[in-house]
């Protein structure tokens, strides 16, 4: 498949698989009722978050939103340490002050998740800043939803990142609904990615459900921030193969519609390609699924028998010096 | 030692902690423009021609500027943020809310933010829009500190303080005590000129400053309004009346002990600020005393605020609901007659 190695066909398969299985599993355990919040899943979105993240660096950014949990794992916050955080527990990725809708771990370039619509595409441009201020060649993908798009916050963005010219890619998954309202009823616009016309800015439509295709036009795109040609837009189309949060049924979706995205399902379509190129058998793919359910279990148990805060730890974090509240 | 206006002193600390760090910048609207306005008040004029590549000069785009400044901050760098007045801080409330002060918290402790926003209030006959205090929306916030310095020693003190900060720091200053001049001076403005010792000192949050001693009444009172109290103690001096007055400098954090220690010598508190009197920081000041220093006051708290109206335009209603000396005067003496 192209000039791709193996192993680095592989990993995306696992790492799409990895997203699939862990939004499949905190599902079950919400419906069980043993955790607390609330979650907006990403399940049918892998091939954009992986496809998007997979040559970043530690040292580049990620920024977020309300579902970011796909993001997350692939930008390499560890499995163990989101799960914990799932469950509220002290050794979750953000020790249990965040949750759900904030998951990351800046020491591997993941911001916490911004769970305002739009609210983090203005950090992503400060942090692309900051790379460009202090001469790194690190660079930022930002995650936004179509919904998101209608933000002021991600115009004002989209401007400051062009005329500062800054590492920044700003990534559109466009899922077709903000919530349950579809994108024909909140734009005129067929594609998203003429928004970006309007502040000058490259911008590339993109299969999101095709891992292979939206890595390429990642790798272009952090080329150009890494050589200091400016920011990106990508489009990347795609579905959300669950609700927009937990209890939706979807009643505002055919299921003509849901049948026909279902058929592009990024991990069903990547596998069996994988497959019929000869890259690996089902065999090997089904050892892959296995192994990555046995993590889960793991990081399940693992985050189970972990302690939880304190009632009192509500008071520490507020400021940097302790005891100012 | 040299005598500067708030304006002045605090251009030089910027100038001087942008070349002690050189993680320290700019950012806001028309602030380094080669012949431009060195922000609204001329704090940051002429400062490009040292810092060329650390003015960073924005778009009209406040959810930028505060964006921005967060995410840099986030990742090492040190912004002092600016908008041109402080009413424009609601443009930009989401981010400096539920952005940049829960950063912190919302990561566990992980990420710090240590960046500035400086923002200019205060009733300058522009009309509503242009005019508002606004410190009561921003004590409100968990996360972020709020500092309103009113002499230039203040100003450079407190400005190095929260540029050291790890946390996030609002910065209100007062447009009539800028002492801007030019074309961008101030009709009507206090523009007190103050004492800044060469050698480089900061001035830590959560102490406040006895303005004026006195033993009668106890007047907290924050930026414009410690000159006016001050002119009012001045007052009721010649009618015997001893104002002790204080200056809080920090919001959050907030010196509660001196203001305890004062009233228990003058069993009275006076609170004056020109934000508006409801929910403003002197609600939370009189519970506080309320409920912690009750049994030092021999009076009701009186507090003595602008009155809860948006800032009008004409000048006869903008001078009657902001805390005018006469009134502040006026209040203090039915007070020690209550
Ligand atoms: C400022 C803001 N408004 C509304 C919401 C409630 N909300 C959460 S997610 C969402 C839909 C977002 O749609 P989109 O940007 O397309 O992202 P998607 O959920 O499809 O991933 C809404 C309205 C919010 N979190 N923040
Ligand atoms: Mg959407």
């Amino acid at each position: 498949m192209l000039n791709f190695s193996r192993e680095k066909l592989l990993d995306l398969y696992k790492n799409m698989v990895l997203i699939r299985k862990y939004e499949e599993r905190i599902y079950f355990l919400f419906l069980e009722g043993i955790m607390p919040g609330t979650i907006h899943q990403s399940h049918g979105q892998e091939a954009s978050a992986v496809g998007m993240l997979y040559d970043l660096q530690k040292t580049d950014y990620m920024t977020t939103t309300h579902r970011p949990a796909g993001h997350a794992l692939a930008k390499g916050v560890s499995l163990k340490s989101m799960m914990a955080e799932m469950f509220a527990k002290t050794s979750g990725c953000c020790h249990g002050y965040g949750g759900a809708m904030h998951v990351g771990d800046m020491a591997v370039g993941a911001v916490p998740a911004i769970a305002i619509v739009g609210g983090g595409v203005p950090l992503g441009v400060g942090i692309a800043l900051s790379c460009k201020m202090r001469k790194t060649d690190s660079v930022c993908v930002t995650f936004l939803g179509d919904g998101a798009t209608n933000e002021g916050a991600v115009h004002e963005s989209m401007n400051g990142a062009m005329i500062w010219k800054l590492p920044i890619i700003f990534a559109v998954e466009n899922n077709l609904y903000g919530a349950s309202t579809s994108i024909k009823q909140t734009t005129t616009i067929e594609n998203l990615a003429e928004r970006a016309k309007a502040y000058n800015m490259p911008a590339e439509i993109v299969d999101g459900n095709d891992v292979i295709a939206v890595n390429q036009a990642a790798e272009r795109a952090i080329a150009r921030a890494r050589s200091g040609s400016g920011p990106t837009f990508l489009e990347l189309k795609t579905y959300r193969i669950g609700g927009h949060s937990r209890n939706d049924t979807c009643g505002y979706r055919t299921k003509k519609e849901e049948a026909e995205w279902a058929k592009r399902d990024a991990i069903k379509v990547f596998g069996e390609r994988l497959v019929k190129e000869k890259i690996a058998s089902r065999k090997e793919l089904n050892a892959i699924d296995e192994q990555i359910e046995q993590d889960i279990d793991e990081a399940v148990v693992y985050a189970k028998s972990e302690p939880s805060p304190v009632a009192e730890d509500a008071f520490k974090n507020v400021y940097v010096q302790e005891g100012l509240i | 030692m040299a005598e500067k206006s708030i304006a002045e002193a605090l251009r030089d600390a910027i100038a001087e902690e942008m070349r002690r760090d050189e993680t320290v910048f700019c950012i806001g609207e028309d602030i380094g423009i080669e012949g431009g306005f060195g922000g609204a008040f001329t704090v940051t004029l002429g400062l490009e021609k040292e810092f060329r590549d650390r003015m960073v000069d924005t778009p009209i785009s406040e959810i930028l500027i505060a964006g921005a400044a967060t995410g840099a901050a986030m990742t090492g760098m040190r912004p002092i943020a600016d908008v041109q007045y402080g009413d424009f801080l609601f443009c930009m409330m989401d981010q400096l809310v539920d952005e940049t002060a829960k950063m912190r918290y919302m990561s566990g402790g992980e990420i710090k933010v240590p960046m500035v926003m400086r923002a200019p209030v205060g009733a300058t006959t522009r009309g509503a829009q242009h005019a508002q205090s606004l410190e009561g929306f921003f004590t409100h916030v968990p996360g972020l500190k709020v500092i309103c310095p009113s002499t230039a020693y203040d100003a450079v003190g407190l400005l190095r303080t929260a540029v050291h900060d790890d946390d996030p720091v609002i910065m209100f200053e007062h447009k009539k005590l800028y002492g801007s001049k030019g074309n961008r001076a101030e009709k009507g403005a206090l523009s007190p000129i103050g004492e800044v010792p060469d050698e480089y000192y900061t001035i830590p949050f959560g102490e406040a400053v006895i303005r004026r001693e006195g033993t009668d009444v106890t007047i907290v009172a924050n930026l414009l309004m410690v000159y006016n109290a001050i002119s009012a103690a001045e007052i009721l001096a010649d009618e015997g009346i001893r104002c002790e007055v204080i200056d809080p400098r920090t919001l959050v954090p907030f010196d509660y002990e001196t203001v305890y220690r004062s009233i228990r010598k003058t069993g009275r508190l006076a609170i004056v600020h020109e934000d508006v009197e409801r929910n403003g920081w002197g609600a939370e000041l009189a519970a506080k005393v309320a409920s912690e220093a009750i049994y030092s006051l021999n009076a009701p708290i009186k507090r003595i605020c602008t009155y809860n109206t948006p800032i009008p335009f004409a000048p006869v209603m903008e001078n009657y609901v902001v805390p005018s000396v006469e009134r502040i005067v006026e209040e203090i003496r039915n007070l020690i007659n209550s």
